[in-house]
């Protein structure tokens, strides 16, 4: 692999010259390997979204792709690992209450190298911030719309009606708290429910919404995985599909996870126009937990099928270190973006990886 | 002693003339200063408005009164994907261009729905009516149809739909030959053929000669619509920036214009147009279509939309028979030189092979459509001609009954011909 990569690039260094030194054009390297897509080589085939030349060599040097990497302040592959808890405060009964502040606003982002897409979003970021709490608590959050369309947020799970987020809508420049109690425990998400839907939720505005057992889970690397999709050129058909917003980014940039170890993802799906996704695990199986609201249930399996809202938690433990592939087993959907991989490694430290999750 | 009607005209325009030119000329010739100084001044005042509309551009530019509209919008971008060539097993290549109004950055490329590794010969910025290819490792399927997407940076797509996944004729011995020899069957042989016909012509009736002129304009007026619907087809492919319209125009015109002047080069003006000069502006009329033709061909093998079968050969050979007896039914009642017959017939049916050539190997829409429209604006003016050779010296006049069924004829004939190579 390491070899036919360099004389790849070595010829298209050459070709460079060559046509730099003959009419002084230059030939970009649009290629890149990430780990997956050199599992998919070894079965003599390629695939893949591509890097301008100088940014490629520059993230093979360093180690360091990402599809989002000239992107400010969203990261797939921080994301990926990041529970936002909120400000968490005791009342006077002992209660905890969570405040989060989320602001929508109208964003392009970044959704495949080269390839911007005008979003709308919470707190600028598509998906939105993983709001995670105990069941039981009391949740404050401040809604602030700062985008040019009128939004709402709207809550999966059981809550008071008027805090649904179908009425009121909040305009741009306008605000509204939402407070509820969170339950039941398992896995919910939220997102706009404004009129037209489709619109607003596949201009970005959704999220991932964690309620844990008041016992907690089991220690174990945990992962939000939203699988989400672009349609870029508005034509109600989605150009690019993925999990956390960026194509290939797990391709690129394989998670890394302890061989043996307990591995938790919190798989939601919010992709558009498509009446159903997918998820398929290469070289293991997972227990499926159903929206994650019992803990002794669950299904064996390594492809599930997961209409719009739909979310599960799955847990697996990779037996066998190496590349495991995840995508969506629709094949279209995999080859426009929803590929990565895990990288199941020998006595990985608790803390490197995608780091191991414990309950307090 | 009778004085000719004409010479007298003649004399007294020249006296006119004379009588004109003189009071032009004399307050110039009486003041030489005066002249240089008009000179002068009539440079500047051709130039004033050129500098005037300069200084507006420059203040419009500095102070664009647009640029609050142009932020509420997403910028306009235009990709044409001219074609597809496949040059090799595994190998893709994609000829784009940007025909919009700004810059395009081409960020990935989808084939049939897929994200695929491409290389760039340049930027993938591509500026306002530029071009690139991408090349792409591919493991396209022969015989089978291809989806090729870019995606800009803006999200924006444009597509290119290969019909059928063949491998692209490459510039060499065997290809040279191949396209070589079907424009030679497909071309120039026909033309030749028909030219035989020209002993025919010389021994029939005055009466019948005309009937094969009228024919000859079915035939003529059947190549104009149909040249004039490959035109469309080609132009369909321009990019929006290269303004199809307006190269079809100039084609059109250009060659209706072109070939009228050819025709008055070297001869007294007021003398009736020759039967060997129309027969020779057929002959270059019929090239021009030849060569459109021949560029269709060519390209429809490149792109795989047609199978080149021996039927489709016969086809356009039949068809084009015809056109030789076009060329010589001007002359009929003329005895030109044999040179003059080779001549014609190579101005008729070589082009088929040059317009083989290039369409095989490097089609490009927008040559295609103006050769092709430059095909049907000499067709035209050719029709023009020829129509006039008619009413000349046929005291009855264009439309006799029979003159009308040659037309018709003609027409049919073609029509028929035509249904052999419906690719």
């Amino acid at each position: 692999m390491k070899a036919e990569k360099l004389t790849r690039r070595d010829w298209l260094k050459l070709g460079a010259a060559g046509a730099a030194g003959l009419s002084g054009a230059t030939i970009l390297d649009l290629a890149s390997r990430g780990g997956a897509r050199n599992a998919l080589a070894a079965h003599g085939l390629t695939s893949g979204a591509i890097k301008h030349g100088a940014v490629l060599d520059h993230q093979q040097d360093m180690g360091v792709v990402g599809t989002t990497a000239t992107q400010d302040d969203f990261d797939p592959g921080t994301f990926l690992t990041h529970f936002d808890y909120g400000e968490v405060q005791i009342r006077s009964d002992g209660r905890t209450v969570r405040h989060w502040d989320v602001v929508a606003v109208d964003r392009d982002i970044q959704i495949a190298p080269g390839v911007w897409f005008p979003a709308w979003t919470y707190n600028g970021q598509v998906p939105g911030p993983t709001f995670r709490c105990t069941e039981g608590d009391i949740l404050r959050v401040e809604f602030t719309n700062a985008g040019s369309h009128p939004h709402t947020i709207h809550f999966h799970g059981t809550h008071p009606t008027e805090m649904d987020g179908v009425e009121p809508i909040v305009q741009p420049g306008e605000k509204f708290t939402y407070e509820f109690e969170a339950k039941p425990f398992g896995l919910h998400l939220y997102h706009c429910h404004t009129m037209p839907l489709k619109r607003h939720i596949h201009k970005g505005l959704y999220g991932t919404f964690i309620v844990d057992p008041p016992e907690g889970r089991e220690p174990a690397r945990e992962m939000v995985m939203v699988m989400n999709a672009f349609d870029s050129n508005l034509d109600t058909e989605n150009e690019v599909y993925a999990v956390n917003t960026a194509a290939f980014y797990h391709d690129e940039h394989p998670i890394r996870v302890g061989v043996n170890d307990l591995c938790r993802v919190y798989l939601v799906n919010v992709t558009e126009f498509d009446p159903v996704n997918s998820f398929h695990l290469h070289a293991g199986m997972f227990r499926v937990y159903k929206t994650g609201t019992q803990m002794d249930r669950y299904e064996l399996t390594d492809t599930i099928m997961m209409c719009q809202g739909e979310r599960h938690i799955l847990e697996f433990n990779l037996e066998n270190p190496g590349s495991h592939m995840f995508h969506a087993h629709q094949s279209e959907f995999a080859e426009l973006g929803w590929l990565g991989a895990f990288e199941a490694v020998e006595n990985l430290a608790a803390d490197e990886g995608a780091p191991m999750h414990s309950y307090v | 002693m009778k004085v000719h009607p004409c010479t007298l005209m003649s004399d007294h325009n020249i006296e006119k003339d004379t009588v004109q030119q003189t009071m032009a000329q004399s307050p110039i010739s009486g003041h030489p200063q005066a002249k240089r100084t008009s000179r002068t001044n009539r440079w500047i005042l051709g130039l004033f408005p050129v500098a005037l509309l300069a200084g507006i551009s420059v203040l419009f530019l500095r102070n664009d009164p647009t640029a609050q509209f142009r932020a509420a919008f997403p910028p306009v971008e235009e990709l044409t994907i001219e074609r597809v060539s496949f040059p090799e097993a595994g190998i893709m290549r994609v000829h784009v261009v940007n025909g919009g109004p700004e810059s395009v950055t081409i960020a990935q490329v989808l084939v049939d729905d897929a994200y695929w590794q491409f290389k760039i010969d340049r930027d993938p910025t591509v500026p306002r009516l530029n071009s690139a290819t991408l090349e792409l490792n591919y493991p396209w399927v022969e015989g089978e149809p291809h989806l090729i997407s870019l995606i800009t940076s803006t999200g924006l797509t444009f597509e290119y739909e290969v019909a059928v996944a063949t491998e692209s004729p490459r510039l060499n011995a065997q290809y040279l030959t191949i396209f070589g020899l079907l424009g030679l069957y497909a071309g120039v042989v026909p033309v030749l053929l028909g030219l035989l016909w020209y002993p025919f012509l010389r021994r029939i009736d005055r009466k019948w000669v005309h009937f094969y002129l009228s024919l000859t304009l079915g035939l003529l007026a059947f190549l104009l619509f149909d040249t004039f619907e490959h035109t469309l087809e080609a132009s369909a492919m321009v990019a929006e920036g290269f303004e199809a319209v307006g190269l079809i125009a100039l084609g059109i015109l250009g060659a209706v214009v072109g070939l009228r002047a050819i025709g008055q080069l070297g001869r007294d003006k007021s003398a009736p147009t020759s039967g060997l000069t129309i027969a020779y502006m057929i002959a270059i009329g019929i090239g021009l279509h030849n060569l459109g033709e021949g560029l269709a061909i060519g390209a429809a093998y490149a792109l795989g939309e047609i199978a080149l079968g021996s039927f489709l050969v016969i086809g356009f050979a039949l068809h084009n028979t015809t056109e030789g007896l076009a060329i010589v039914a001007p002359i009929a009642d003329k005895r030109p030189a044999l040179w003059n017959f080779i001549a014609m017939g190579m101005i008729a049916g070589l082009p088929t092979i040059l317009g083989a050539w290039a369409g095989g190997f490097s089609y490009s829409p927008i040559t295609a459509t103006f050769f092709l429209a430059l095909g049907a604006g000499a067709i035209l003016q050719v029709i023009i001609e020829v129509s006039k050779l008619v009413q000349r010296s046929w005291p009855k006049g264009l439309f006799t009954p029979l003159n009308a069924m040659g037309l018709i004829i003609g027409m049919v004939i073609m029509y028929v011909t035509a249904l052999m190579v419906t690719a």
